[in-house]
């Protein structure tokens, strides 16, 4: 079966990849592109695992073909912060480490971007509104409660905002 | 297995071409139902037809006429419109209800429609509306009533090389607005287990001039309820008449035992989503 040629920009680079005309998107990310941060957790949309942000829109890549991505803007996990030596996380990755927001991680990525689309939509989100927006978004080990504190600091450190009420 | 191919068109017509030529092939909206029937493998389609790159099934004209949506709009888009939730705030309440953030970025009301749930949230919203699809094949586009629409579980009017490009709601009447409620048992992301959605048109004094009710979930299809329109429609939509639309939906209510509930009960519920659902209907239309 021929491979389709494709190339979109992900995490701000054009980048090429070969797909089936079936594949997910999710799957092209890990095995084409090499980007492994975006997890596979239920494969039917339910669980939020593989949130990217496509054309600027929160979606779940396994619900994505792969082929969908030509020409379009993706931004995965690994696009929140530049890497290399001396880099600094993004606020919310700073923040799901500073209030031990994850334990086996597997659900972590896909709430980081999920979090991400919440902020670059709504930066000062009541804990009611991010409850609603990362109801998509199932985590088996840590509860929920230490996830909502780490996105809401870090929209108000985002945000600048001084004297804020603290949670 | 032979190869499947993903096709992107870039109009209807080309799109039809594709359509016709494949049997199998399938048509790509958000893929939120497809993508998961694909991968369980209760669909085998041949080709997926992604419409996303038609520039007019992507999109929302509002007019004097009323509401034109491109059938592969996503949710998320009809949710941030703020015109679309004026006028139509029950249609955008059914719509918001889909799925989750994730969902509602891919999710569409053509999608919703075309899988033909009988508890798909949009259908009687679209019903109550009087909501009309515009089909596109062959030989000519023809347009069919959403109540028309869906004739089975997942199985629709559409036929072979036909595909559903748009949906046109006429602007609604002066003191008219619709709501919609289902009833899951948690809050949020979940199949209902009954739903009613209800349009109703008030004149100056606050009677009911025109009404339209439609219940989910309860038959092999979303249905039109005339006689619980009937009992509205004169009435000054007090507790009386709020109570008799309420039976006749539960009346005409033909649901199955299943996990989500049982026969007795889904009947009594579309009861009372119908008589609360118009409560709410009636005060928007009110404030209008």
């Amino acid at each position: 079966m021929s491979k389709l040629h494709i190339e979109a920009v992900i995490n701000g680079e054009t980048r090429e990849f070969l797909c089936d005309a079936h594949e997910t998107l999710l799957s092209a990310l890990r095995n084409g592109v090499g980007l492994t941060g975006t997890k596979e957790g239920c494969a039917t949309g339910d669980c939020g695992a593989c949130s990217v942000i496509f054309d600027g829109r929160l979606v779940p890549s396994c619900l994505v073909l792969a082929p969908e991505a030509q020409g379009r803007t993706i931004t995965t996990v690994e696009g929140l912060a530049p890497s290399g030596e001396g880099a600094v996380l993004h606020p919310l990755q700073q923040k799901f480490l500073e209030h031990a927001a994850l334990q086996c991680g597997i659900c972590t990525p896909g709430f980081v971007v999920a979090a991400k689309a919440l902020l670059d939509a709504n930066p000062s989100p009541t804990e009611e509104q991010a409850r609603y927006w990362l109801a998509g978004n199932l985590c088996r080990c840590t509860g929920y409660d230490k996830i909502i504190r780490a996105v809401l600091d870090a929209a108000e450190e985002m945000s600048g905002a001084v004297g804020a009420p603290t949670l | 297995m032979p190869a499947i191919r993903y096709e992107a068109p870039r109009s209807v017509a080309d799109a039809v071409r594709l359509m016709h030529a494949d049997p199998r092939a399938r048509v790509l909206a958000g893929g939120t139902d497809l993508l998961v029937q694909f991968r369980a493998g209760t669909r085998t389609p041949t080709a997926f037809i992604d419409i996303k790159r038609i520039p007019e099934l992507v999109s929302i004209s509002i007019s004097k006429q009323g509401l034109r949506l491109g059938a592969a709009t996503p949710a998320a888009v009809i949710c941030e419109h703020a015109e679309l939730r004026r006028l139509w705030p029950g249609l955008v309440e059914a719509v918001h209800l889909i799925g989750s953030t994730q969902i509602q970025g891919r999710g569409t009301v053509g999608g919703n429609l075309c899988n033909a749930s009988p508890a798909a949230d949009t259908t009687c919203s679209l019903i109550v509306n009087r909501a009309t699809c515009v089909i596109a094949g062959m030989n000519a586009e023809r347009i069919v009533s959403a109540e028309e629409f869906c004739v089975g579980p997942g199985r629709t009017v559409l036929r072979h090389g036909e595909f559903l490009v748009e949906i046109r709601i006429p602007r609604p009447a002066p003191r008219t607005a619709d709501a919609y409620l289902r009833l899951i048992p948690r809050s949020e992301m979940d199949i209902a287990v009954a739903g009613a959605a209800v349009a109703v048109t008030l004149d100056a004094q606050g009677t009911c001039t025109a009404a339209r009710v439609a219940i989910g979930a309860v038959g092999p299809t979303a249905m039109l309820v005339p006689a619980a329109a009937g009992a509205l429609v004169g009435s000054r939509l007090d507790a009386d008449a709020l109570e008799r639309a309420a039976e006749a939906a539960s009346a005409a209510a033909k649901p199955i035992d299943d996990k989500r509930g049982t026969v007795e009960y889904r009947r009594t519920i579309a009861g009372v989503l119908t008589r609360r659902a118009a409560a709410i209907a009636a005060q928007r239309a009110k404030e209008r």
